[in-house]
C-alpha cells in the first residue's frame, strides 16, 4: 500500500504530543475555549429559558398549539362564525397522543359594567376543566375561585380589569354583548374570582365566564368559536396540525399558533437567529487566540516541518497534521465548556429568581423566576459552530505550514 | 551506472543589489553506490547542490535526472513521494522529531510509505540495532546525545532502502571521535546496504573516506577527484 500520508492514529498520536509540548499555551488555550463554549451554552439557555417562557406563557393560557375555527372568523369574530361543538370525528382525533389537552370555547366581544366603569372586553365562555387541560394556571388565581364547570354563572376577570372596573370580588357587574339577530344580549354576573397574567393587557381584556351560561346569553346554542389544542413541543406542531386538520369540519379553518400569535413566533424566530450570532460572536473572540496558538506552534517548528517534508511528507499532509493539532484542541476544549455548561447549569434547575427586576421580566413577558432551558439543539449548534468555524479559522496557519518550501524551513533559525 | 544525473544546474540569490550564484553550470553525474563527498568553504553551493538533487529546492535553470528520468519539474507532491520512497536525508542539526522517540522516528518514514506495524518495528529495531542504538529505542531525542541522535537520523536515512542518501554537514556538530565513528558507519553502511551516500562537509577528516571527492567554489565544481581509501 502506498498512501504517502501519515496514518490517521499516528497523525493524532504526533498531533497530540505536539499539543503538549508546550502545556501552558495550550492549557491557557483550551481554557479560553472552554469559558467561551460555557458561555455560549450557558447565556444560550438563560435566553432560551426567557423566550421559552414567555412563548409558553403566551400560548398555554388561550391559543394552544392548533386552534379550530370558523374559515372567517379571524376577518369578522362574530357569533355568525361559530362552529359546531367537536363531532365523533374530531373528538376522536383529539383522543391522539400527540393532544396534551383541548377545549372548546366561544369568544364574543362583550362590555361590561361595574356600578363605576364599563370596559370593551372579550368575553371567554369556558369549560373550566378543558382549559385547565390546556394550560390555565390555577396559581395564576390571585382571588376567590376559577369556574368549576361550563354551568359556572360566576365570573373570572383579571386584575387590571378589576382596578379598572373599581370593583372586588363578590361584587355584581353587567355583560352586555349582541345575539345572532343583533339584539342587545345583556346578564348580571358576581366576580368569583381574580387572576393574573404576564400581561397587564391580558388581565384587562379577557372575562371568563361559563360556557353553557355565555352560549345562552348570546343564544349561540351548542355553537362555539374556537377549539384550542395543545401539544407537548410547541416547536414541533406539524403533526398536531395534520391531525386536526384531517379530523375537522370542512367549514373550518385550523391554525398552527404561529400564525394565530405572530409576534410570538417572530420572537421565536429571532431568538433562533440571535443564539446563532450569539455564539459566532464568541467563536470570533476565540479565534484569535486559536489562530494565535496555531500560528506560534507552526512557527516554532518551522525546522521541524521542513524536516518532514524532506523525508516525503507531502504538503497536504502537513496541512492535516496542523487540523489534527487544531481539532484536538477544539475537541479538548469543548469538552470542558460543555462539562462547565451543564454543571452550572444544572443547580439552576429550579430557576433563578429575578425578583428583584420581576417588574421589568413583566414587561417583556416573563416571570419573575427564569428557568434556564439547556436544548440539545443549542449544544448541537456551539459544538458545530465551534468546530466547524475552528478547523476553518485553523486552515490558515495550516496552509502557511504547508505552503513552506524545505529547503527554506531546515534553514530557518 | 549513472544514478543520478545534474545537467547545467544554475542556482541564483539575489542578495540587495547583489546576485550571488549558489550554483553556477554545475554538471555532476553520481555512480551507484558511490560514498562522495562535496568539500568547500561556506557559501561554495554544497548544501545548494543537495537541495537541489533532493528537489528541497527549485533550480534556476538546469535539468536533475534520477535513474534516466527528469525530475527537477515534478510537483511538490510528487517530489515528497520521490523523497519518500529514494532519497534519504541526514542534516547537520534538528534532524529528528523531537516528540517521537527513537524507533518512531526511525518508523516515521516507513509510516507514511503505509508499511504495516510488525514490519516496521523489526526493520527500525534491526537499523538500531546497526547503528549501535539497541536498546535505545524508546529515548527521546532530548535523551540522546548528539553522537546518537546523528545515528538516529543515519538510521531514518536508510531503513527503507533508498537510492540516495544525502547528507549535509552530518558531523558538525559532534566532536571528533563521534565524528569517526559516524563516518565509519556511514562507510560500512554504504558498502553493506549498496546507498550511495553524497555527503557534504568541509571537514578535512570527513573527506578522507571519500572514494570521490568533489570540491566546489563559488557554485561551481573546481576538482573531481577519485581517492584512495585507506
Amino acid at each position: 500500500m502506498n498512501t504517502n500520508t501519515l496514518p490517521v492514529p499516528a497523525m493524532m498520536r504526533l498531533a497530540w504530543r505536539n499539543l503538549w509540548r508546550n502545556h501552558r499555551r495550550t492549557l491557557i488555550m483550551l481554557l479560553a475555549i472552554a469559558i467561551g463554549v460555557w458561555a455560549m451554552i450557558f447565556m444560550t439557555a438563560l435566553m432560551r429559558g426567557m423566550v421559552d417562557e414567555m412563548i409558553r406563557d403566551g400560548i398555554d393560557s388561550l391559543p394552544g398549539y392548533v386552534q379550530i375555527h370558523h374559515a372567517d372568523f379571524r376577518d369578522d369574530p362574530s357569533i355568525d362564525n361559530s362552529i359546531q361543538a367537536p363531532g365523533p370525528e374530531l373528538l376522536s382525533a383529539l383522543e391522539n397522543p400527540a393532544v396534551a389537552g383541548w377545549t372548546s370555547r366561544v369568544r364574543v366581544p362583550a362590555m361590561i359594567s361595574s356600578e363605576r366603569d364599563s370596559r370593551g372586553i372579550t368575553l371567554l365562555g369556558v369549560d373550566p376543566a378543558g382549559e385547565i387541560a390546556l394550560g390555565f394556571d390555577l396559581d395564576n388565581m390571585v382571588e376567590g375561585r376559577f369556574l368549576e364547570n361550563p354551568e359556572d354563572k360566576g365570573l373570572v376577570v383579571g386584575r387590571k380589569l378589576l382596578e379598572r372596573l373599581e370593583t372586588g370580588l363578590g361584587k355584581r357587574v353587567v355583560v352586555m354583548s349582541q345575539d345572532p339577530e343583533n339584539n342587545v344580549a345583556d346578564r348580571g354576573f358576581r366576580i368569583v374570582g381574580v387572576y393574573k397574567a404576564s400581561l397587564e393587557s391580558q388581565e384587562e381584556m379577557f372575562v371568563y365566564g361559563g360556557r353553557s351560561n355565555i352560549q345562552s346569553l348570546v343564544k349561540m346554542g351548542t355553537m362555539v368559536s374556537e377549539i384550542a389544542v395543545a401539544g407537548h413541543d410547541y416547536r414541533a406542531v406539524d403533526d398536531l396540525l395534520t391531525i386536526i386538520t384531517e379530523a375537522s369540519p370542512l367549514e373550518s379553518e385550523v391554525l398552527p399558533w404561529m400564525e394565530l400569535e405572530s409576534y410570538l413566533s417572530s420572537m421565536m424566530n429571532m431568538m433562533d437567529g440571535f443564539v446563532l450570532v450569539w455564539i459566532i460572536v464568541i467563536f470570533l473572540a476565540l479565534s484569535f487566540g486559536l489562530i494565535n496558538t496555531l500560528m506560534m506552534a507552526v512557527f516554532e517548528r518551522i525546522r521541524e516541518i521542513g524536516l518532514m517534508q524532506a523525508l516525503g511528507m507531502r504538503p497536504s499532509s502537513i496541512l492535516y497534521l496542523i487540523l489534527m493539532e487544531s481539532l484536538l484542541l477544539l475537541v479538548l476544549g469543548l469538552l470542558a465548556g460543555n462539562i462547565l455548561a451543564i454543571a452550572s447549569i444544572l443547580p439552576l434547575r429550579e430557576g433563578i429568581d429575578l425578583s428583584a427586576v420581576a417588574r421589568g421580566m413583566e414587561m417583556m413577558g416573563a416571570g419573575s423566576t427564569l428557568y434556564p432551558a439547556l436544548k440539545l439543539r443549542d449544544l448541537a449548534t456551539a459544538n458545530v459552530v465551534v468546530i466547524v468555524l475552528g478547523l476553518v479559522t485553523s486552515l490558515l496557519p495550516a496552509w502557511h505550514a504547508s505552503r513552506y518550501s524545505p529547503a527554506e524551513a531546515i534553514t530557518k533559525i | 551506472m549513472t544514478a543520478i544525473k545534474c545537467i547545467d544546474l544554475c542556482k541564483f540569490f539575489q542578495q540587495g543589489d547583489v546576485v550571488i550564484k549558489a550554483l553556477d553550470h554545475v554538471a555532476l553525474d553520481i555512480e551507484e553506490v558511490s560514498f562522495i563527498c562535496l568539500s568547500g568553504p561556506s557559501g561554495s553551493g554544497k548544501t545548494t547542490l543537495l537541495n537541489a538533487i533532493g528537489g528541497l529546492d527549485k533550480l534556476d535553470s538546469g535539468e536533475v535526472h534520477f535513474d534516466g528520468q527528469r525530475v527537477d519539474q515534478l510537483g511538490k507532491g510528487p517530489m515528497a513521494d520521490l523523497r519518500l520512497h529514494h532519497i534519504g536525508f541526514v542534516f547537520q542539526a534538528y534532524n529528528l522529531i523531537p516528540v517521537l522517540t527513537a524507533g518512531e522516528n526511525v518508523e516515521f518514514v516507513m509510516q507514511v510509505q503505509g508499511i504495516s506495524v510488525k514490519e516496521r518495528r523489526e526493520k527500525s529495531y534491526a537499523i538500531l540495532s546497526e547503528v549501535g542504538l539497541e536498546g535505545m529505542e524508546n529515548r527521546y531525542p532530548a535523551q540522546l546525545s548528539g553522537g546518537q541522535q546523528q545515528r538516529v537520523a543515519v538510521a531514518r536515512a536508510i531503513v527503507s532502502q533508498p537510492r540516495l542518501v544525502l547528507a549535509d554537514e552530518p558531523t558538525a556538530n559532534l566532536d571528533s571521535e563521534t565524528a569517526t565513528q559516524l563516518m565509519d558507519l556511514l562507510r560500512e553502511l554504504n558498502e553493506r546496504h549498496k546507498v550511495t551516500f553524497l555527503i557534504a562537509t568541509h571537514d578535512e577528516r570527513v573527506m578522507r573516506y571519500a572514494k570521490r571527492l568533489i570540491r566546489m567554489q563559488d557554485g561551481k565544481i573546481i576538482a573531481d577527484e577519485i581517492q584512495e581509501v585507506g
